[in-house]
C-alpha cells in the first residue's frame, strides 16, 4: 500500500501464460486479413528488390562475393522484419490501446496489463516471422538462399521483430496519437535501413560512421542473416546475438514500464 | 526478464478448467468454502472500506466506504469528477489505492485482483468490443480471455445472444452494429464468466430513450436472475428504477447512502413545484421563498419544495404569464440538495 507508484511501475515483469489467449487474438485478426496482408508484407520489399538488385545490380556487378540482387535480398529480409515490427508496436498497439480500447476490455477480464504487453510483444516478433518467411519465399523463388542454413533467418526475424517490436512499443506508450511515430521513422527506421548495410557494405562508409552503424541492431541482424543466406556459418553469433537481446529486452521493460505508468493511473 | 525471481512472478497455467471459471463450482463454491472463509465473505459482495487515492496532492477518494450485499442493484451517484471511476478501477485491481481495504467476491483486492476479476463482469463507459470480430466472435474471444472451455461457451453463447436480442446478427461483423446493440453486446459480453458481480461504469451514457429502455430490461432480467449489479449513472431516472440501495459520493467521500425512497424523504420535501418563465425569478423573490419552504433558482425556473403544495398552487393559479408543474420529488431533487447545483466540468 505504502509503495510509491514510481515503485510499482518499475517491478520486474510478472509472467503468465494468460499472455497467450491475447496473443491468439491478433492472430486471429491477422487470419481475417492474411492475404492482404501478406501482399503488403512482400509488395514493397520484392520491388526494391528487383528494381535496386537488377537495375542497379547490372552496373555493379558481385558486391560482398555474391550477386547485388542476393545482397539486397538479404537485407531486405531484416528490413522487412524491422518495418512489420515497428509497424506493429506502433500504429497496430496504439489502434487496440487507445482508438479502440481493447486492451481496456481485457484487463477488466483476468488478464493483467503485463500480459497484454507481453502478448503484444510476442505478437511483434511473429508477425515479423510472417513477413521473413515471406520474403524469403520470394528470395528462394528467385534462386537464392537454397541452403539449410538460410531457415535461420526465420528465428533471426522473430527477435529483430522483438527488438524493433519493444522500440514500437515504447512509442506507443508515448503516443498521444499516431503522428508521434513519424518522429521514429525518421529519427530511428530510416538512420537505421541507410547505415546498417541493407543496400552497401556498411565497410564503405568512413571509420568513424562505420562505428556509428556497429551499435545499431539492424546492423548486427544483417551480420548473422548475411552469411547464413549463402551457407555460411556466421562469425561472432554471440556478440551479434547478444547486442540483439540486450537492445529487446531493454526496450521492453523501458515499454512496459511506460505503459504501466500510462493505463494504470 | 526476471524469470526467476519468485517474489513478483506470477508464471502460471492459464485457468483453462471451466469449473472455476464458470464461478459456481471450485474453491469459490460455497459449500466448499471453509466456515470461516463463509463468515469472512459473509454475503457481501463487495465491500470498501476506508479507500483513498490521491494523485499528486490532490486527493480523489478521501476514506470512501460501502457494502454490496449479494441480489443489490447497488447505484453509485456522484457529479462528474467525484471519484466512481477511480472506485472501480480500484475496485477490479487496476489502480492500486493509497489506502483502505477492498473485498471483492470474497478476494482481496488488488491482492488477489486477478481471481477476483475471474468472477466479475465488467460494462466500461466508453465501448471497448473488439470492432476485428464478428458478434459472436465477441463473446468467445472475450471467453478466451476468462480461459473458459469451448464446451461451455457453445452452451452460453446462445444464450447471450438472445439475452442481448442479437440472435439473428450473431454473424454480422461489429461495424454494422448501432450504438444501442453494441451496449446490448457489451452487457452480454460481461456475463460470459456467468459473474456474481456486475460492474456497470454508465451503461446508458449516449444512448437514445428506446436503447435505455431495453437496457434496463437487460439489468432487470439479470436482478431478477438474482445478479448482483454495481451501477454508476448520471441518469437519476435510470438509478431510481433499478437502484435498491444507492450512495451519493461528491469529492471522494460517501455523503448518504439507503434506498431511493428512504434517501428522498429523509432529505427532500415530498412535494416539489416547478415554476417557469421569464417572471419566475420576481415571482420567487416577491412571492415564492415566503409561501416554500425551500426555494433554488435555476436559471428561469424556481424550484419550490414543500410538505404541502396548496398554498403555492393556489397563488400560482392567480398568476397570469407563470407555467409550473407539480410533482412528487425524485431523486434529482436529492441528488442537487446534496451536491449543489454548480457545474462540475
Amino acid at each position: 500500500m505504502t509503495m510509491s507508484f514510481a515503485t510499482k511501475i518499475m517491478r520486474a515483469p510478472s509472467l503468465s501464460l494468460r499472455f497467450v489467449a491475447v496473443w491468439r487474438r491478433n492472430l486471429l485478426v491477422w487470419r481475417k486479413l492474411a492475404i492482404a496482408s501478406v501482399l503488403g508484407n512482400i509488395a514493397d520489399p520484392l520491388l526494391y528488390m528487383l528494381a535496386l538488385g537488377y537495375g542497379l545490380g547490372s552496373f555493379i556487378g558481385n558486391v560482398g562475393g555474391m550477386p547485388y540482387i542476393a545482397f539486397i535480398g538479404t537485407g531486405m529480409v531484416c528490413q522487412s522484419a524491422m518495418f512489420t515490427a515497428s509497424f506493429e508496436g506502433m500504429y497496430s498497439a496504439f489502434s487496440r490501446m487507445h482508438v479502440q480500447r481493447t486492451w481496456e476490455g481485457i484487463i477488466n477480464a483476468p488478464i493483467a496489463l503485463d500480459d497484454v504487453m507481453l502478448a503484444e510483444w510476442i505478437w511483434t516478433g511473429s508477425k515479423a516471422v510472417l513477413s521473413t518467411t515471406a520474403i524469403l519465399g520470394v528470395i528462394m523463388v528467385l534462386g537464392f538462399g537454397h541452403t539449410w542454413l538460410a531457415l535461420w533467418v526465420l528465428p533471426l526475424g522473430f527477435l529483430v521483430g522483438l527488438c524493433f517490436g519493444a522500440f514500437g512499443l515504447v512509442m506507443n506508450s508515448l503516443a498521444p496519437s499516431y503522428d508521434f511515430f513519424t518522429y521514429f521513422f525518421t529519427l530511428v527506421l530510416t538512420p537505421m535501413l541507410l547505415l546498417s548495410g541493407v543496400y552497401f557494405p556498411v565497410e564503405q562508409m568512413p571509420g568513424w560512421l562505420a562505428l556509428v552503424a556497429n551499435a545499431l541492431p539492424l546492423k548486427h541482424a544483417i551480420d548473422l542473416a548475411r552469411p547464413l543466406m549463402t551457407a555460411e556459418v556466421p562469425h561472432n553469433v554471440l556478440l551479434h546475438f547478444a547486442v540483439l537481446v540486450a537492445y529487446a529486452a531493454v526496450a521492453y521493460y523501458a515499454a512496459l514500464v511506460l505503459t504501466r505508468r500510462r493505463l494504470l493511473k | 526478464m526476471n524469470a526467476n525471481d519468485p517474489a513478483p512472478c506470477t508464471l502460471q497455467r492459464p485457468q483453462d478448467d471451466g469449473a472455476r471459471t464458470s464461478g459456481r463450482a471450485g474453491a469459490h463454491n460455497d459449500s466448499a468454502r471453509t466456515p470461516l472463509e463463509r463468515a469472512q465473505a459473509g454475503d457481501v459482495v463487495l465491500s470498501v472500506k476506508g479507500l483513498v487515492k490521491r494523485y499528486g496532492k490532490t486527493e480523489v477518494l478521501r476514506g470512501l466506504s460501502f457494502d454490496i450485499r449479494r441480489g443489490e442493484c447497488f447505484g453509485l451517484l456522484g457529479p462528474n469528477g467525484a471519484g466512481k471511476t477511480t472506485t472501480l478501477r480500484c475496485c477490479l485491481g487496476l489502480v492500486e489505492p493509497d489506502g483502505g481495504e477492498i473485498m471483492m467476491v470474497g478476494e482481496p483486492v488488488p491482492k488477489a485482483a486477478r481471481e477476483a476479476r475471474i468472477r466479475v463482469g465488467v460494462v466500461s463507459q466508453l465501448d471497448n468490443l473488439d470492432p476485428d470480430f464478428t458478434v459472436t466472435e465477441n463473446l468467445r474471444i472475450y471467453g478466451n480471455y476468462f480461459g473458459i472451455d469451448r464446451k461451455t461457451l457453445d452452451q452460453r453463447i446462445p444464450r447471450l445472444l438472445e439475452f442481448a436480442g442479437l440472435t439473428a446478427k450473431a454473424t454480422v461483423s461489429l461495424r454494422t452494429l448501432s450504438g444501442g446493440m453494441k451496449r446490448r453486446l457489451t452487457l452480454a459480453r460481461a456475463q460470459i464468466n456467468d459473474p456474481e458481480l456486475l460492474i456497470l461504469d454508465e451503461p446508458t451514457t449516449g444512448l437514445d430513450p428506446q436503447a435505455r429502455h431495453l437496457i434496463w430490461d437487460g439489468l432487470r432480467q439479470l436482478m431478477k436472475q438474482g445478479k448482483t449489479i454495481l451501477l454508476t449513472t448520471h441518469f437519476m431516472d435510470e438509478a431510481e428504477r433499478l437502484a435498491t440501495r444507492l450512495a451519493v459520493i461528491d469529492h471522494g467521500a460517501l455523503i448518504a447512502s439507503d434506498t431511493p425512497r428512504a434517501l428522498i424523504a429523509a432529505h427532500v420535501e415530498p412535494e416539489v413545484v416547478e415554476v417557469y418563465g421569464d417572471e419566475a425569478k420576481a415571482w420567487a423573490d416577491a412571492y415564492g421563498r415566503r409561501i416554500a419552504e425551500r426555494l433554488e433558482l435555476s436559471g428561469e425556473t424556481a424550484f419550490c419544495y414543500a410538505r404541502d403544495p396548496r398554498p403555492l398552487l393556489d397563488d400560482l393559479a392567480t398568476r397570469q404569464g407563470l407555467r409550473y408543474l407539480h410533482r412528487p420529488a425524485n431523486l434529482e431533487d436529492l441528488f442537487i440538495k446534496l451536491t449543489g447545483r454548480e457545474l462540475r466540468e
